[in-house]
């Protein structure tokens, strides 16, 4: 077949985890960040090879490396299958990946514990890979596992630092791991179910399989999934731990909670569309929570001061989006968006690590400002990220964004109603965020500015890389009402063939109705952005008046504490756990498992009391027993005979 | 006739039991000793008494004789070891009153 050079995707970055993780502390730093970056680059080689492939023929790669699970009738592969969409996946995270490991060479240089950092980088690249190439649900479930503890292991990276007052990084990766928990409860459960209804978890099997079944199981399935999903991509109501996970080192932030791993959710629907959309339930409930995550979290990035923060609620928002577009049926808008996004928002977390490190590890935005002209490099590359972001063409977000907003258009108008306004949100506290770390007047002491600087040369490298990528990687699917070809979703067709043939052909918009569309949601933007700008680059009073006013000042403290959704969870159910296993513990294990088992020891104990008087120690006494005893016996066989 | 089977077991009988009376009741533990030696002999008669009158009933096998030689051969050994035990016990108490033996108690 000679496809075996499939394995070597996941596997490079596996060697590099090995390397750096077993003998790494003992290596030169440069020497394990080299072989932290190498072995990606290897993979995103191999990856570019397999998308060329693809691209030429149209026919899916794949791979089987050995039978992993083999019981009756399950029969379980360690095999991969790289269709378009996984073609897509492989190359955004080997790519991007490649350049945030190059950009953590920079970044983490000083660092103390440096090859732990790249082994658990390199292990987050294969688990990912793992996940995205795997021809089965079980392997893709052992990926999406991967992912989550490479997660965990590096929000909790500086471990003996707090993140805020009350939760240290260790907990900020706890709650990541276990609000995860909740959601692949739910992917478990979908995988025991799609095997005794379909009989099969591998995807081509599957895709083949009939879905014409009762409504309720595939219904049920299906929104099992989509609760997985809810957990790993961070929507409504399990979205609580991305803003936590900004704990991590900055370029985990953009790896794996901006550009890859929050995307694992997107993926696994777009890789069982042809499921989803049996589901009329689903995916109206998809698209639903999608739209509510997108404009609920896009208020919370409304007053967030954190620089890391705002990215991150953003993150959220722009994932309820493609989620938005997975609801709606439009796949290959979702997936178009999830790539443009993991390129700009990358981008701005790795704009936003090296604005922090100028300011040396400050990131209150409040205490920033004209940083414009002492790093432009940085801030050139940290606006094209914002504008791709915004949604202002011709960047990548653009598109993405457009294409989703005007399928959504098609099928509810009210979505697409507050998708709209939360465009609008997102221009506004984008343009926030530009105009207070960037613009106004500088609010750092003076020994502050002394020390800024612009990072190192390949920090600087992979900030102009990704803005290339962010300004440019949208015009791949230039819509045809703009006169270009929608290559991207033509590319992609043929994995959601079998979905789309389900839901009928979906009602083409006329171009007239398309570009009323893209003016008015370029209006909406362009509102927003330049309210936000105006407002905080010029650092004027309406903000403190709105803060002053008793509504204003409400609903900016209800934004600024995220809706007390954290407390709420606290109170509802971590507290209810809490009380609950207290009460069952001062009473339920206390009084009655303790009572019943030191009952039982009492009664032993007071009978062997009174046995225990048997042994006197007088050796005629014992002599006497045996001799009753003998007598007994006698006696017994004489009465028999 | 007086040398009859039953004869025979009644003397067996009556041996036992004085070697049983002797073990219950007697403080002296070297008496005990002897009493169990007698208990042991008791029963030796009655084997070698069984074999004798039952000598055609079996086939001329002579199964009692090896019980009660084995029985003499290992009633020899224990004794000797109780003996031992005994010297020693005496040479550390003072005394051979089995009722001031009794540590091995609950």
């Amino acid at each position: 077949m000679g496809n075996t050079y499939l394995l070597f995707i996941p596997i490079l970055p596996l060697i590099g985890f090995l390397i750096n993780g077993l003998i790494g502390h003992k290596l030169n730093r440069k020497v394990v960040g080299t072989i932290g970056g190498a072995t990606v680059l290897g993979s995103f080689i191999l990856s570019l090879m397999t998308l060329f492939r693809i691209l030429g023929d149209g026919n899916a790669v794949s791979y089987v490396a050995f039978h992993w699970i083999t019981i009756a009738d399950l029969d379980i592969t360690f095999g991969f299958r790289i269709d378009q969409l996984s073609a897509v996946m492989i190359n955004v995270i080997t790519g991007v990946g490649f350049l945030i490991h190059v950009y953590s060479n920079g970044y983490m240089h000083e660092d103390k514990s440096v090859a732990r950092f790249f082994a658990y980088l390199n292990l987050f690249v294969f688990s990912m890979l793992i996940l995205v190439m795997a021809d089965n649900i079980v392997l893709m479930f052992l990926g999406w596992e991967g992912v989550g503890l490479c997660s965990y292991l590096l929000i909790g990276f500086w471990y003996q630092d707090m993140f805020t007052k009350k939760l240290s990084n260790a907990d900020a990766g706890k709650k990541a791991f276990i609000v995860n928990r909740v959601g692949d409860f739910g992917f478990l459960l979908a995988i025991f179910l799609i095997f005794m209804t379909f009989g099969t978890l591998n995807f081509e099997q599957l895709s083949h399989a009939d879905m014409n079944i009762a409504g309720g199981l595939i219904t049920a399935i299906t929104l099992l999934l989509f609760l997985g999903a809810t957990g790993k991509s961070a929507q409504i109501p399990l979205y609580i731990w991305l803003p936590d996970a900004m704990a991590g080192p900055t370029p985990v932030s953009a790896l794996i909670h901006a550009a890859t791993m929050v995307t694992a959710g997107i993926y696994m629907i777009g890789r069982l569309s042809f499921m989803f959309v049996h589901s009329e339930t689903t995916m109206l409930t998809i698209a639903v929570i999608g739209t509510l995550t997108a404009v609920f979290s896009a208020t919370m990035g409304l007053t967030q001061n954190d620089i890391k923060k705002v990215l991150a609620y953003s993150t959220v928002s722009q994932l309820g989006y493609m989620f938005m577009a997975m609801g709606v049926g439009a796949f290959s808008a979702g997936i178009f968006h999830l790539m443009t996004h993991a390129f700009f928002k990358a981008l701005l977390f790795l704009g936003a690590g090296s604005v922090i490190l100028a300011c040396h590890h400050e990131q209150d935005m409040r205490k920033m400002g004209a940083l414009k002209d002492k790093i432009p490099t940085t801030f050139w590359m940290f606006a094209i990220g914002s504008l791709a972001l915004m949604g202002i063409p011709p960047f990548a977000g653009f598109f993405s964004k457009d294409d989703i907003l005007a399928r959504v258009f098609v099928e509810h108008k009210a979505l697409w109603a507050l998708g709209l306004v939360g465009a609008g949100m997102t221009a506004f506290y984008t343009a926030r965020m530009v105009a207070m770390t960037f613009f106004g007047t500088s609010k750092m002491t003076k020994k502050q500015e002394l020390h800024v600087h612009e990072p190192g040369i390949s920090v600087r490298f992979v900030l102009i890389a990704l803005g290339v990528l962010s300004a440019i990687g949208g015009l791949i699917g230039i819509p045809a009402a703009l006169h270009g070809g929608a290559h991207f979703s033509h590319f992609l067709d043929p994995v959601f063939e079998a979905a789309q043939a389900h839901q009928g052909g979906h009602h083409h918009l006329s171009h007239l109705t398309e570009w009323i569309l893209m003016v008015i949601s370029i209006a909406v933007v362009a509102t927003g952005g330049w309210l936000g700008f105006d407002i905080y680059s010029k650092e004027k009073s309406i903000r403190k008046n709105f803060v002053k006013h008793p509504i204003g000042g409400k609903l900016h403290h209800i934004s600024y504490n995220k809706y007390y959704i954290d407390e709420i969870y606290d109170f509802v159910i971590v507290k209810s756990i809490m009380g609950g296993s207290k009460a069952l513990w001062k009473f339920f294990d206390v009084t009655i498992i303790d009572g019943f088992v030191n009952f039982v020891a009492d009664i032993v104990a007071f009978i062997s009391g009174i046995m225990r008087k048997i042994q006197t120690g007088h050796t005629n006494s014992y002599a006497f027993s045996i001799f009753i005893g003998a007598l007994g016996i006698l006696i017994y066989i004489a009465s028999r005979l | 006739m007086f040398f009859t089977l039953e004869n025979c077991l009644i003397l067996s009988v009556i041996l036992f039991s004085i070697g049983c009376y002797g073990v219950l009741t007697k403080r002296n533990i070297l008496v005990i000793l002897m009493s169990i030696e007698l208990m042991l002999n008791a029963v030796n008669l009655s084997f070698i008494s069984f074999n004798y009158f039952n000598y055609n009933m079996m086939n001329g096998e002579e199964m009692g004789h090896f019980f009660v030689l084995v029985i003499i051969a290992i009633a020899a050994a224990e004794a000797a070891v109780g003996l031992a035990i005994l010297v020693a016990l005496f040479r550390n108490r003072d005394s051979a009153d089995i009722e001031k033996l009794v540590e091995m108690k609950w």
